[in-house]
């Protein structure tokens, strides 16, 4: 899993770069999406394709396609904390990783020290598996549900 | 709580590893799925609308770009001020997501969560020192939250073949 994580080392030209930030955009629905971008970077569509497939192979990109809002499918989501007592923090992690419905977890510095995020069909599930987790693992989950969000979108400087 | 149908499942389905890299992603993506490019384009159309479809958009490895300091920030804000003063926060350039959810006393008493990305901890610091700025009065306390350790990173996935 570290592995999958780790980005490998390339080069990065000013097209890359260029790429990486205006990707963020988002890109327009229509038949050819790359067309603006690629005539702004005065290179062909082909290569534009090509840059996004290495960078992605290198994981200087996680992902590249459509971001669903899957609370907007009909789905949950939420997320989710515990607090570990430090020498049960590996078989705890293996508890509650192996619920296909945790999709992120993260160790943070707090008494609070995981944080996941639960993504399941509906809220009823959401409970069950929280209810599920604190049963294998004799600790208390906390549920912290989105009430709203306060969305504008997020670009990193490449 | 939109319905999905069945088409528009087959196309989320088949597009959550990516968009084909390709000239015309969405002409491959109708011969995958059975269907036209127009109908294809279409649908996607209405699924922006309905806000199941946020964007075409790449996401980059912060870490690879050299943002490698990521925390949660956490703050307790006046539920009659928050909506307000969480828009303002979420339109900061340095926040990628921002949430309100629930508090959990006693053991958790922040209502508005920011998540703030920097290249050092010290640039994290900074960042949340503005936040703090602008919230002023409404917030009574806050703390910060950094991710020690990933310990599950996966897509987030539909079920295939559910409703």
């Amino acid at each position: 899993m570290a592995n999958k994580l780790k980005a490998e080392h390339i080069e990065l030209d000013e097209i890359d770069r260029h790429l990486i930030n205006r990707l963020q955009d988002g890109l327009p629905l229509v038949s050819t999406p790359f067309e603006t971008i690629a005539a702004e970077l005065g290179v062909t569509q082909k290569d534009v394709c090509d840059r996004i497939e290495r960078l992605l192979a290198a994981r200087i990109l996680t992902r590249f396609g459509p971001f669903y809002d899957a609370a907007a499918m009909g789905g949950a989501f939420c997320l989710c904390a515990m607090a570990v007592p430090e020498q049960s923090f590996e078989r705890v992690t293996e508890i509650v990783n192996s619920h296909i419905e945790v999709a992120h977890n993260y160790a943070r510095d707090h008494v609070l020290n995981m944080w996941f995020v639960m993504a399941t069909e509906s809220a009823e599930q959401i409970e069950a598996v929280a209810r599920k987790i604190e049963s294998e693992t004799g600790l208390s989950v906390l549920l912290f549900p989105k009430l709203e969000e306060y969305f504008v979108g997020f670009r990193v400087a490449a | 709580m939109t319905r999905i149908d069945a088409f528009d499942r087959k196309l989320i389905e088949a597009t959550q590893a990516g968009l084909p890299l390709v000239p015309s992603p969405f002409a491959v993506l109708a011969e995958e799925v059975g269907s036209t490019e127009e109908h294809v384009l279409s649908r996607f159309k209405a699924l922006q609308m309905q806000g199941v479809l946020r964007r075409i958009a790449a996401a980059p490895n912060h870490y690879a770009l050299g943002m490698s300091a990521n925390g949660m920030t956490v703050w307790d804000v006046d539920d009659d001020q928050v909506s307000q003063l969480g828009a303002k926060i979420g339109a900061l350039s340095f926040v990628t997501h921002c949430y309100l959810r629930p508090r959990a006393r006693p053991a958790w008493p922040y209502n508005l969560f920011a998540m703030v990305h920097g290249a050092t901890r010290d640039e994290v610091e900074s960042k949340r020192a503005e936040i703090s700025v602008l919230l002023g009065d409404a917030c009574r306390a806050s703390d910060i939250l950094y991710s020690t350790r990933i310990l599950k990173k996966t897509g987030l996935r539909i079920s295939t073949g559910g409703s």
